[in-house]
């Protein structure tokens, strides 16, 4: 019993450290491949399909956020009087905390699912095996150039996220609950620091986003290629996705903010 | 001595505990149309796989083109494989791509022809595969065997020197057939293209090689030009050739006792019920 439970253990992490170096694999060969200027077009297309088709997402979820955040900042500041502290206060949390989290949440599921599967029916119809014996790397072809359209794009939808999100509240706080609009944005811009906080914001979403497109590619490409197969590397994706950001999200913060 | 295309020396491969090939030998000269046939599930796939370096044996060695590929690195494989051509027993086409788009695919990526020229040698490879007409259509809009004949195409589109097919006979109406097998022909006369059929379909395989070995069970249980093998009288590979369900070759899948199976007897051991035969 004892000794079957162990067997099992050891079985396990062999499986998750075996898995691990199949992930460090892909990455590194992916990134060395070298950036052809043939491979170009391709990233764009990338970002295209990563990146420009998520804003309608990002910028619906930035929109209510920024509007929540102003609704419930403002009940409370309002009871010690420091409502003109509201622009501020939504800006912060916005671009440190949650446009980089929430935005990469959002990536997860709707690009990274998107290339899991993607990559997953490649593998599963043969399409991967078939361009290899063209003499074309399919790591090269495929895999390179979603990693680095990804790993562009999340920043810059973190950031387009804290921008609607800003302007929400300011819609909310300013034009509805009647904040004045002088102090809201002059309290903003005296608080918010561009190296202080946006780039601590920024630095964030670069390691969610290269975090995220690594584990989306690699779950596509070591599915199993059947139906199944391709369902749980779908949801893998989402899950360890969305856990690896809300904890590196903690050591970040840690990190970061020299508490 | 003639030059080897493809050269097994002593190849073993296991999938898990199943094992596939057995200290597998044999050669495809260069320029000749060499057959290898067997019983579904005897590993002709994986046999395709380990010549075009996509798995490596566990023990053993494969040339091609002279070339070792367990010693060869990955850009110097990449650049054999553009002197290769495979059709997939799927077809494998690339889903997202036109019959057109799929067939000037490897014009596009190794060659340095302008449009007009690519345009020109598509419509010849899609012209000759009875296609033609179809470029402008997604893979999904074809039935499965006109998929496997534009997969034809693009295996041809480069003019390979070796060109490996599995099952290419499958799917095809009697016509197409007859076509698709005339074309694998003459490519091996014509422009003196090493072709390796990997196939179940016995008459056809046979009517166009030069060269036949017979799998089973992870050896060659046969080989010679079609004309010996019919001489040969070996009993499996008379089985195999005759298509008797019966004999030393086995039609089915390893397996405990049928009767086992059916009344759920745990192990081998039959105590319950004793048929009397
Ligand atoms: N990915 C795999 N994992 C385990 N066994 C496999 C796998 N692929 C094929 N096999 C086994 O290898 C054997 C040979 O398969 P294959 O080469 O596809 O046969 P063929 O093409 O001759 O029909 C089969 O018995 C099959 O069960
Ligand atoms: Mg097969």
């Amino acid at each position: 019993m004892f000794v079957h439970a162990l067997k099992q253990i050891g079985r396990f992490s062999f499986e998750i450290l075996s898995s691990m170096g199949r992930a460090l694999r892909l990455l590194s060969s992916a990134l060395i491949r070298r950036p052809d200027h043939r491979n170009i077009p391709l990233i764009i297309g990338q970002v295209y399909q990563l990146g420009v088709l998520s804003i309608l997402i990002i910028v619906c979820s930035g929109f209510a956020i920024g509007a929540v955040l102003a609704l419930q900042g403002y009940t409370q500041l309002v009871r010690v009087g420091s409502e003109s502290a509201l622009g501020l206060g939504v800006a912060l949390v916005l671009v440190m905390e949650i446009g980089p989290v929430v935005s990469a949440l959002l990536f997860a599921g709707r690009a990274g699912s998107a290339v899991t599967a993607e990559i997953g029916l490649m593998k599963a119809t043969e399409q991967l095996a078939s361009m290899e014996m063209i003499g074309v790397d399919p790591i090269a072809r495929i895999i390179a150039p979603r990693f680095w359209g990804g790993f562009i794009v999340l920043p810059l939808l973190a950031l387009m996220f804290s921008v609607v999100g800003v302007w929400a509240g300011s819609l909310v706080a300013v034009d509805w609950l009647g904040v004045y609009s002088g102090s809201f944005w002059s309290v903003m811009e005296q608080g918010v620091d561009f190296f202080d906080h946006v780039m601590k914001g920024i630095i964030k979403s670069i390691v969610f986003g290269f975090v995220v497109i690594w584990i989306s590619l690699y779950q596509g490409y070591d599915s199993l290629p059947t139906s199944e197969g391709l369902s749980t590397a779908t949801t893998n994706t989402v899950v360890f996705s969305s856990v690896w950001i809300l904890v590196l999200d903690f050591f970040l913060t840690l990190m970061m903010f020299e508490l | 001595m003639t030059r080897n295309s493809i050269v097994f020396d002593n190849v073993s491969y296991n999938f898990g505990k199943k094992e596939i090939f057995k200290n597998l030998s044999f050669e495809v000269p260069a320029g000749q149309t060499v057959g290898i046939m067997g019983p579904s599930g005897t590993g002709k796939t994986t046999l395709l796989r380990l010549m075009g370096g996509q798995i490596q044996p566990d023990t053993g060695t494969v040339f091609v083109e002279g070339k070792d590929l367990k010693k060869i690195k990955r850009t110097e494989l990449f650049e054999l494989r553009k002197c290769l051509g495979m059709l997939f027993q799927s077809g494998a086409l690339f889903s997202d791509l036109t019959v057109f788009e799929n067939v000037a695919f490897p014009l596009k990526e190794h060659t340095r022809l302008n449009g007009e020229m690519i345009r020109y040698l598509v419509l010849i490879k899609l012209n000759s595969v009875g296609l033609r007409g179809a470029a402008h259509l997604f893979p999904r809009e074809l039935s499965g065997g006109m998929q496997r004949r534009v997969a034809l195409a693009r295996a041809m589109a480069l003019d390979p020197k070796l060109i490996m097919y599995d099952e290419p006979f499958t799917g095809l109406d009697p016509i197409a057939l007859g076509v698709i097998s005339n074309l694998i022909k003459d490519v091996g006369s014509v422009y003196e293209c090493t072709n390796v059929i990997v196939s179940h379909d016995i008459e056809e395989t046979a009517r166009i090689s030069n060269l036949l070995y017979v799998l089973s069970e992870g050896e060659i249980i046969g080989q010679g030009s079609p004309q010996d093998l019919k001489k040969d009288d070996s009993p499996r590979l008379r089985q195999f050739l005759n298509g008797l369900p019966d004999g030393p070759v086995p039609f089915h899948y390893p397996a405990p006792e049928y009767m086992d199976s059916l009344i759920g007897v745990k192990n081998t051991k039959r105590t319950i019920i004793k048929r009397d035969d």
